[in-house]
Parts: structure tokens; C-alpha cells; sequence
């Protein structure tokens, strides 16, 4: 019988290498005339580990992190495929890694433990078992178990899940349409790249229960295109499930229908907008849509849509499955479930990690985060990608749940985290926020459009030393109009990194040098 | 310098019969041409116009929104650099200034010897192991000046890449 060898498919092993690693194992093993099979699964979400080749044993799976090339030879000559342990690389078995072993993963429960788009591996995994259950109830009976669960949109904005899916459901419309937001542009996030990567039929299971729960029968995933492997992987999924019968009409013979279709977006960040999301859609430029009408009345092509983050529909199987209750348990307050946290930038164990809401920062740094890859201290952190707060040393025992993190005016949006180090120059940080938005804004609103130019021109010349204390005034004056001025988040969050920069970072750093320069 | 005359207008026709009859044609179509051309030609666009029914200065609105798509051919290979905050905090400004050194160009131009076009990118996902690239549609992680200077190599060197 082969040895069943797993190296996976996804982008963070892919950019490390895993594809010539695999090509490479397979030689030595003809070479040597071991029997092996190649199963290319998802990541663990371990991504410093990649790529991570692990070994199935009767034990469970054995893991190698980090591997080269250069070590393909040496794993042979010490029997890997047999699970032996002796090789430098070996990290025991895969379950036990603590990075694993002290999370609770619910929603990535299956990553990497199964070939993405082998559709029996999914089935095994407790695969299709929330759809089998929307099958038997009625629409409502599915809206309210969504309600129930107390699931709130993970793409950052927090708006209770339930509500968005019982205002499409009393909608009375010839059609309506699911849609999954998997324009994931943060920096510091990967977790909706993680789920389509590694699980892509647990969205597919998740949009066709959204499907049966408001009366759609056409979904589109709006994927950024800058993840051409979650392109590939998905449409390899999408094509599957239509095989199967999990897509199309009368699935699995209940009579009902479900369509599904990616379409890729053209790399502007503003898109992940839900209302710009769905302009692009259309086929038009991506300018944000004014509120009322909500996407839920007035969505796609003027119909009734849900519009949801991957991460929210990614939820629903399991809701479904197990029981809103289930799911309530874990958290707290109002943040209900487990947010997969995001630990990015300057660290040695990068990589996802899903909790319950309510484990603080610091903790959170303490337990996985491994200290800095430079080995410098952490000096800044900034939570919830390019429109969230910079945060100083003493916010860092904030609880990580969106009412405490609202508290501090900052966000946990998405649950990105990403560490600079003290080398970080927090001014030319500032002044990125302003040109990101430059770079992004959509242009409908003058605040973000015209504000973000100037917010530039002011940070630099606040740099150039020209009238520093009037030009930061003229800058707070400026990130308020943006704030209170701008249509959606784009202009008015982008001043919220911009103001942490300068409250938490830089006004210290001056008050500090003229103390220094004064003795 | 403007090829733009040498491309096959039946190319961008059959992408545009292929696709028009969707639900929101217009980003499909334009990445099916720019997939196949490698750009946007702009006489395409009254073509996608006339088969939209829309006007080209609605189509022309529609592909200079948006980042990824351009209206002239890029070098050989499109090179991008993550410029956002999680590569930043991994050395990407240093990168990002080795490359234009090294290519002499800076983002949205081609090198003088048409090997890459450099552009900008904000993020690739993968945010653990940065500094990250992209040579068309393969990313790389752990960018080091160092690293860079091989890819750029073996990219000059090697035309037909071995399995």
C-alpha cells in the first residue's frame, strides 16, 4: 500500500515552493521504488511553517515544517514516509503543535486536513451535513437559526447576519441573489483566502443554505484577482459540486436550485465595499452606492441580495449542523462564535489562528505570535487592515471583540493583525494610509477623493519640518472632515491610522526627542 | 513603440460574442481580451461598446477605474510589488527600491529591454512571509534584494521554463 505523503496547494506553500518540493518528492521516491501517494491538501494555516508536508501514520499525521529541496534526500534516508520522527524538520504529530492544539477551530475545522476540492474527503469531514439539514426546514426555519446563532458579517462591518437574511426573505421579488464578498484587500488578511484555498466547499455549501434560506437560486463570488490560486481552486470546487448535484437544479433531489459563478475583480481595493462590490458586478465602475437603498431591498441589479463576507457564509454549515446554540456558545456579548485572527508582518509564527471573541491582544501575541522575525520589540500593531488604529504597548490588553476594540476607536474588522517593530518610522506610516487612499478612493465624495491628496501633501510637509505644529493641526482638521464628511469607510476610516499614528506614536516620539534635546 | 496595430480584432470579437449575453458582460469580456492580448487594445473598445450597447466612453470609464486592467502591452513578464502594511513591516520599501534601481524603471513602465513591467500591488494574502511578488501568476514569498536578483536572472535567462 502507497504512504499517503500531504504537501499543500495553497498560496502561502506554493510561494515557498511546495510545487517543485512535490515534483521533487515523487523523483526520489521513484528513485528508491517507495510507494507513495501525493495528496496536495490545503494549508493548517500554520504559513510559517510552509511548506509543511506531513506523513499519515496510525497515530495521525506526522509533520515536517519548513521544508527544502535540499532536505528531500536526508527525509528518505530517514524513512519520513514510515512517520519516523528523527529528521531536524520533524515537529511530532500535527495535532499536538500547540499553535493547533490551543485553538478552536470551528469554521477551519477541515483546513488542511483535506484535499480542497476531493469532494468525498469533504463528505467525510461532515461535509454537506448543514445543507441536509436547510433541506428539511423551511426558509424561516433557516433565517432563524442564523439569528439565533447571533452570527455577525465577519468582513468587518459587524451587522448581524440574521437581519440582512430576514429583510432579502420578506422581499417578494421574481429574483433574488447571494452574494459572497471575497474581495478580501487588507492587508494582514488571508482567512477568506485560507477557507477558499483549503475548504471551498464549505462556501459553496454555505451560499446554496443562503440560497434556500431567502429564495435565491443564483450566487456569484466576487473574487479579488489578486488570489489566482483561490480562482483556480474554486472553479475546480464549483465544477465538482454542479458534477454532483450540489450545484444546479433539483439538488440532491429536493427541487430546489442553486447556480454559482466566480467573478474576479480587476484589483481595486474599494470593491470590497459591499455597494462598490456590486456596481463592479454590474459591469460598471466601482463608485459606492448612497444608503437607503440597502443591498438587501435594492441589491444586485436593482434585486433583492444578501451580500456577505466568505468568512459569515463559511459559518453557516456548521450552524446549521450543529445548531445556533452550538455556535452562541462560543464568545462573548454581543460577539458571538470564533474570529479567526490574523497574525502578519513582522513575526516569526505568522499565520491563522481561530479563537473564541475575548482572548485580549497581548495574550494572543504571548501565545502564538513567537516573538518578532527581526527580533527587535514590538512597537506598533495595527488590527482590522489599512483603515484600522494603530495601537501603542498599553492598548494591547484591549479584549479582541468588536464592542471593546469600538470602545478605543479602533476596529477589529476583519482580524488582521500586523507588527512592526521599534525600526517602524510611524509619520511615514501615517503618510501611507493617506496615499493608499489616494490610490484607492473611488472618487465619488470629495472628503476621501480631494482630502486624501492633501492629507499627503500636509504629512509631508509636517516631514519637511514646515510649520509642524500648524500643519498637524491643519491634519486633524482635515481627518475630521473626512470622518464625518465621506459616503462609506474608505474616507471615512482611512484617518484612523493616520490619528493613532500621531496621538499614540509620534507626538511621544517629539515630546521625547525635545526632552532629550532640552538636556 | 505602439503595437496596438498588430493585434487580431477577432480575437476581441469572439471573447465579446462569447460573453456579452451574461448578467454584467463587461469585466468578463475585459479580462478574456487582456488575458489573451495581454492588454485592452483601445479599438476594442467601441467594439465592446456596440456589443453592450453602451457608449465607449462608458467602456473607456469602466477600464481605467480599475487597476488591473491597462490599454498598452507590457513586457514579458508583470511583475508586482506588495507595497501594503504587513510587507512594509518585513522590508518591503527596501525591496521596492532595489527593484526600480535594478530595472531602472519605476511602477506602470516596462524595461528598457521589455523583460518586466513593474507595478504595485496592495496586498497578496499572504502576509506571513513577506516581502511578497508576483511574476504574472506566481507569488513569491521572502523577497530579499538577494532573492530578487535571481528571480530577475533566471527570468532574462530562461525562455522556455523546464518542467
Amino acid at each position: 500500500m502507497a504512504y499517503d505523503i500531504y504537501i499543500p496547494r495553497d498560496t502561502s506553500a506554493l510561494a515557498n515552493g511546495a510545487d517543485k518540493l512535490a515534483l521533487l518528492i515523487e523523483k526520489e521516491a521513484n528513485q528508491r521504488n517507495i510507494d507513495i501517494k501525493i495528496i496536495r491538501n490545503g494549508s493548517r494555516g500554520m504559513f510559517w511553517l510552509e511548506p509543511l508536508v506531513e506523513v499519515a501514520t496510525d497515530k495521525g499525521r506526522v509533520a515536517y515544517g519548513n521544508i527544502t529541496l535540499e532536505q528531500v534526500e536526508s527525509l528518505f534516508e530517514q524513512e519520513f514516509y514510515l512517520g519516523e520522527q528523527s529528521h531536524t524538520s520533524c515537529l511530532g504529530l500535527s495535532e499536538d503543535i500547540p499553535y493547533l492544539a490551543k485553538q478552536q477551530r470551528l469554521t477551519f475545522a477541515r483546513a488542511g486536513i483535506t484535499d480542497p476540492v476531493n469532494l468525498t474527503d469533504y463528505i467525510t469531514h461532515d461535509g454537506f451535513k448543514g445543507l441536509k439539514q436547510a433541506l428539511q426546514n423551511t426558509s424561516q426555519e433557516i433565517v432563524t437559526a442564523v439569528s439565533d446563532s447571533g452570527l455577525r458579517g465577519r468582513g468587518g462591518a459587524a451587522f448581524p447576519t440574521g437581519i440582512k437574511w430576514q429583510t432579502v426573505l420578506d422581499c417578494p421579488a421574481d429574483q433574488k441573489y447571494i452574494v459572497c464578498n471575497a474581495d478580501e484587500g487588507d492587508s494582514g488578511s488571508f482567512a477568506d483566502r485560507l477557507v477558499m484555498e483549503a475548504d471551498p466547499f464549505m462556501l459553496i455549501e454555505g451560499m446554496v443554505i443562503a440560497g434556500l434560506a431567502v429564495g435565491a437560486d443564483q450566487g456569484y463570488i466576487y473574487l479579488r484577482s489578486e488570489y489566482p490560486v483561490a480562482h483556480q481552486i474554486l472553479n475546480e470546487a464549483i465544477e465538482k459540486a454542479y458534477a454532483n448535484n450540489y450545484l444546479g437544479q433539483n439538488i440532491q433531489g429536493s427541487g430546489k436550485s442553486f447556480n454559482l459563478e466566480v467573478r474576479l475583480g480587476a484589483g481595486a481595493y474599494i470593491c470590497g465595499e459591499e455597494t462598490s462590490l456590486l456596481e463592479s458586478l454590474e459591469g460598471k465602475r466601482g463608485l459606492v452606492r448612497a444608503k437607503p437603498p440597502l443591498p438587501a431591498i435594492e441589491g444586485l441589479f436593482g434585486k433583492p441580495t444578501v451580500i456577505n463576507n466568505v468568512l459569515s457564509l463559511a459559518a453557516i454549515p456548521y450552524i446549521l449542523d450543529k445548531g445556533a446554540a452550538a455556535y452562541a456558545d462560543y464568545g462573548m456579548g454581543r460577539s458571538k462564535g470564533t474570529l479567526p485572527f490574523q497574525l502578519a508582518g513582522n513575526l516569526n509564527q505568522g499565520g491563522l489562528v481561530e479563537l473564541a471573541f475575548g482572548t485580549s491582544l497581548q495574550q494572543l501575541l504571548d501565545d502564538f505570535a513567537g516573538g518578532t522575525f527581526t527580533g527587535k520589540p514590538m512597537h506598533a500593531i495595527q488590527v482590522g487592515g489599512p483603515l484600522g488604529a494603530y495601537l501603542p504597548k498599553e492598548q494591547w490588553n484591549t479584549p479582541l471583540d468588536y464592542e471593546s476594540f469600538s470602545a478605543i476607536k479602533a476596529v477589529l474588522g476583519h482580524g488582521s493583525i500586523v507588527v512592526f517593530d521599534d525600526t517602524v518610522d510611524m509619520l511615514e506610516q501615517a503618510r501611507f494610509s493617506m496615499e493608499f487612499c489616494v490610490a484607492e478612493s473611488c472618487g465619488k465624495c470629495t472628503p476621501c477623493r480631494i482630502g486624501s491628496v492633501r492629507g499627503v501633501e500636509v504629512i509631508d510637509k509636517i516631514r519637511a519640518g514646515i510649520n509642524p505644529e500648524q500643519n498637524t493641526e491643519l491634519l486633524e482638521d482635515l481627518c475630521e472632515t473626512m470622518i464625518h464628511g465621506s459616503l462609506c469607510a474608505m474616507g471615512g476610516m482611512t484617518p484612523f491610522p493616520v490619528q493613532s499614528a500621531f496621538k499614540y506614536f509620534i507626538e511621544n516620539d517629539t515630546a521625547a526627542k525635545e526632552t532629550a534635546g532640552a538636556q | 513603440m505602439n503595437q496596438s496595430s498588430n493585434w487580431d480584432p477577432q480575437i476581441a470579437q469572439n471573447a465579446i460574442d462569447e460573453l456579452k449575453g451574461q448578467p454584467g458582460a463587461l469585466l468578463p469580456i475585459l479580462h478574456k481580451i487582456q488575458n489573451i492580448l495581454g492588454y485592452i487594445p483601445k479599438d476594442s473598445i467601441p467594439m465592446i461598446a456596440k456589443a453592450l450597447q453602451q457608449t465607449s466612453a462608458e467602456i473607456h470609464g469602466v477600464v481605467s477605474f480599475y487597476h488591473h486592467f491597462r490599454t498598452s502591452p507590457p513586457g514579458k513578464h508583470i511583475l508586482q510589488i506588495c507595497r501594503a502594511e504587513a510587507c512594509q513591516a518585513r522590508g518591503s520599501r527596501q525591496l521596492e527600491a532595489h527593484v526600480k534601481d535594478s530595472l531602472k524603471v519605476d511602477y506602470h513602465a516596462t524595461t528598457a529591454d521589455n523583460t518586466f513591467t513593474l507595478e504595485p500591488v496592495y496586498c497578496l494574502g499572504n502576509c506571513t512571509n513577506g516581502p511578497n511578488i508576483r511574476v504574472d501568476d506566481d507569488i513569491i514569498a521572502g523577497v530579499t534584494s538577494e532573492k530578487f536578483d535571481v528571480i530577475k536572472e533566471q527570468k532574462n535567462t530562461f525562455v522556455v521554463e523546464l518542467a
